[in-house]
């Protein structure tokens, strides 16, 4: 099992602790407590930052040399056997999302949108944004990532590359089909960024799919009916692991017409939506974290609050709904300038 | 008979007496496995006279008559086992007085939980009533009279708890009052007087016909949640559901273990429901359940799973559609669910029975329960499907419930709605005394024996 790709030396030499010191969760005195901090999860050793982390995938960003701080703090987690969550609440959820190898092989067509385990957003794949799209999704694709929270690593390094090869075998091989669009920013993480930190091999080219509507609008131009409005974005965590995406998100906005308010708690400063905390049993934090959210976006005046991560949307969208702003997917919001 | 079925026919028109074969068919049994019992005759009584005046006729020809709710019982109490006839409630269903500030509706004896539930939603949606998860057709007094239980059960106890007064008429054509409705214009209450209604409440419908009753109404919240909390050790969950029922906030607590989906198997759930006027109070009331299981919490050997709202709305659905899609997951239209009534600290021993019981018959289960007042008691219930086509599946699950109320008796609950074996079992363990006074009171009320023959003899 090949360790997490990690360079101890250039830890040690990094002067800012931007890892620790930008977190916006776990308070320290100062950077030498976020240094002395950091140098026992190196090491290997008990730190508080294993217990009071979020896990919500900042530090991966804040790191300016792509040390991988996050994975290697989630190893350090599930070494020690310091789970997140309680037991039995890991334990029913990797049973609910293991794959159940009801998977059948599917002739699928360019483009090929993974919806991983989200079957029931299939529909948000439609109009000509999508046009003449195959879409996979279910359990036996799910890019499962998500135990990054629970301090899984093993189960990704299980996992993964056998979701890999379901998505070869029974989609993109017979179809001679090399790269899928990935609905959702965890897949796309899991398929470069942590697949690189963890030195797993992925059969197939993932685009995120920011990358795909920026070129698909490209195409459809003289469709777009720009929506003139001001949007509040809700950045999920999952985007921390393609922090590079962010910048083609703004170039889709333009294109479309939709104004990206600037928030205290977006770009690098984005704050969790409030879901995994409460799998932590912190719902105090929790209901914090939606408030502040919450506030945010309504100070600006935007009319939509768009959401990437369909999590996201499931834990703020009411809350987001009842403070009078619009809770959209991006692709939607795309779809609303395209007429559709 | 011919000549007793004019006469019934008199009393309530024709239209609402039959004798034919059809309809004594359809009668003659509900969705358990009780085997088949057909009445001579099915009435359908408009009024409180008409009641009255047949139990006079059935009197005088010493007629079998078995008063009958939804008939959704399943464990066959509704069977005419010697015949006569089933004195169907369904047309005395009108909703007769709401008294909001008292907080307590009056009913007649077929009015079904679904229509207060429409009613009050539609006149005082600032109230509700304690609805059991059986189909919305399953009447109020069919269900006080079985002492079930509901979706305030945590709050108001057992449905019977939160009854205020009954008229029933005895099986002599006697129209009495319970309660306060005996002295007052007011259903309040049951108290300060003699407790009658304990004459005729878990009685299987063996000394008397209920024909209206008074029922408490709770506050109907605007804002509502619902938690679910998860462990692994049955051994903990009597501490657990202390913990939550000592907050004194939930209205709701189920508890439930099944081996599908794939998922559940072998974790015990644990559905809390709260509502709040406000969406701080709610939360407030969150913090207050979550803080008394903290010891587990912190243990990480326990905790709530962690749901988005949109995935909760299923769960706080009145009554909840989750059992009765297990009751056709065998297809052919067999369900039975039995439910015992015991102490919260045997949770364990009657979870382990029920995983061995469903082992041995080989049967499908879902098990559960509803948890009573503040841990006062629980209905711990064994819901087993069957393909009624399937005379082998039939088998199966009698014998499995069989073994399952030998179980809940030894482990020290007792069998709830008990059908006719089960009855007897319980008789066998019960205090002498008490069976002789029971017998003692019927025969008092019922000199003829006709009512509901049968049920609660050795």
């Amino acid at each position: 099992m090949p360790a997490i790709k990690f360079d101890p030396e250039l830890c040690a030499g990094c002067e800012t602790v931007d890892c620790l010191m930008k977190c916006q969760y776990i308070e320290f005195a100062g950077i030498s407590d976020a240094k002395a901090e950091k140098s026992k999860i190196n090491a290997g050793e008990e730190s508080r930052v294993l217990y009071e982390c979020l896990t919500c995938y900042a530090c991966q960003e804040y790191c300016r040399f792509g040390n991988n701080p996050f994975y290697l703090l989630v190893e350090l987690q599930e070494k020690k056997g310091i789970l997140p969550a309680p037991k039995p609440i890991v334990e029913e959820q990797l049973r609910m999302m293991s794959p159940k190898g009801r998977i059948t092989p599917q002739k699928v067509r360019s483009p090929v949108v993974d919806m991983c385990a989200f079957p029931m957003l299939t529909g948000c794949v439609r109009g000509k944004l999508f046009e003449g799209a195959s879409v996979i999704s279910g359990n036996d694709i799910f890019c499962n990532i998500m135990w990054l929270h629970f301090a899984k690593n093993s189960v990704i390094r299980d996992r993964i590359p056998k979701i890999m090869d379901n998505i070869i075998s029974f989609y993109l091989k017979d179809s001679k089909i090399d790269e899928i669009v990935c609905f959702h920013d965890e897949c796309y993480g899991a398929y470069t960024s942590t697949a690189e930190a963890f030195g797993i091999q992925v059969p197939f080219k993932p685009v995120h799919l920011f990358d795909y509507i920026n070129r698909r609008l490209d195409e459809i131009r003289e469709k777009i009916k720009p929506v003139n409005e001001k949007i509040a974005y809700q950045r999920p965590c999952s985007n921390r692991l393609s922090p590079e995406t962010d910048k083609i998100l703004d170039e889709i906005f333009t294109k479309i017409g939709a104004d990206r308010v600037p928030r205290k708690y977006d770009r690098e400063n984005a704050l969790c939506c409030g879901g995994v905390p409460r799998a932590q049993q912190r719902d105090e934090l929790a209901d914090q974290l939606v408030e502040k959210n919450i506030r945010d976006m309504v100070s600006t005046g935007a009319k939509y609050c768009v959401f990437n991560c369909p999590f996201c949307m499931a834990t703020l969208g009411q809350e987001v709904a009842e403070h009078g702003l619009m809770p959209v997917l991006v692709s939607d919001l795309v779809l609303i300038a395209l007429g559709e | 008979m011919n000549d007793f079925i004019r006469q019934l026919a008199d009393i309530t028109g024709p239209e609402f007496v039959s004798s034919e074969s059809e309809e004594r068919y359809i009668y003659s049994m509900d969705q358990g496995t009780m085997s088949p019992a057909e009445p001579d005759a099915v009435v359908m009584p408009g009024n409180t006279e008409e009641v009255r005046r047949i139990m006079l006729c059935a009197n005088v020809h010493k007629v079998p008559v078995v008063p009958m709710g939804g008939g959704l019982v399943l464990s066959g109490l509704t069977r005419a086992l010697r015949g006569g006839i089933i004195l169907d409630m369904k047309r005395m269903n009108h909703i007769l007085q709401v008294n909001p500030k008292s907080r307590y509706a009056v009913v007649e004896g077929g009015t079904s939980e679904g229509m207060l539930q429409a009613y009050l939603k539609k006149h005082h949606p600032e109230l509700k009533h304690s609805m059991p998860d059986a189909p919305p057709v399953a009447t109020l007094a069919g269900n006080m009279c079985i002492h079930g239980s509901g979706h305030l059960s945590v709050l108001g106890g057992f449905h019977s708890d939160m009854l205020t007064g009954m008229e029933v008429v005895l099986p002599t054509g006697d129209i009495v009052r319970t309660g306060s409705c005996s002295v007052s214009a007011d259903w309040f209450a049951r108290a300060p007087l003699p407790d009658l209604s304990g004459l005729f409440l878990g009685w299987s419908g063996t000394t008397g016909v209920v024909t209206r009753l008074g029922i408490r109404l709770f506050p109907s919240y605007a804002h509502n949640d619902m938690l679910i909390f998860v462990c692994e050790d049955a051994d903990l969950m009597p501490d657990i559901i202390s913990r939550l029922t000592g907050t004194q906030v939930a209205e709701d607590m189920t508890p439930w273990m099944a081996p599908k989906p794939d998922w559940a198997r072998g974790f015990l759930h644990i559905n809390i429901s709260y509502g709040a006027h406000s969406k701080k109070e709610l939360t407030f009331k969150r913090n207050l359940i979550q803080a008394s299981v903290k010891k587990y919490t912190d243990q990480k050997i326990a905790g709530f799973l962690p749901l988005p709202p949109p995935e909760k709305s299923r769960f706080l659905k009145i009554p909840s559609p989750d059992l009765v899609k297990f009751a056709d997951i065998r297809k052919g239209g067999g369900f039975e669910y039995v439910g015992a009534i015991m102490a919260i600290e045997h949770f364990a021993k009657a979870y382990s029975a029920g995983l061995e019981i469903a082992r041995t018959y080989n049967v499908s289960y879902s098990m559960g329960a509803r948890i009573i007042g503040a841990g006062h008691a629980m209905m711990f219930f064994y819901a087993y499907a069957f393909n009624r086509a399937d005379q082998e599946d039939v088998k199966r699950a009698q014998h499995a419930l069989e073994a399952t109320n030998a179980a809940a008796l030894e482990i020290g609950g007792i069998p709830w709605k008990a059908e006719l074996p089960a009855q007897k079992q319980i008789i066998g363990k019960m205090d002498l005394n008490t069976f002789n006074l029971m017998n003692k009171i019927r025969s008092m009320l019922d000199p003829n024996q006709i009512m509901n023959p049968g049920n609660w003899e050795k």
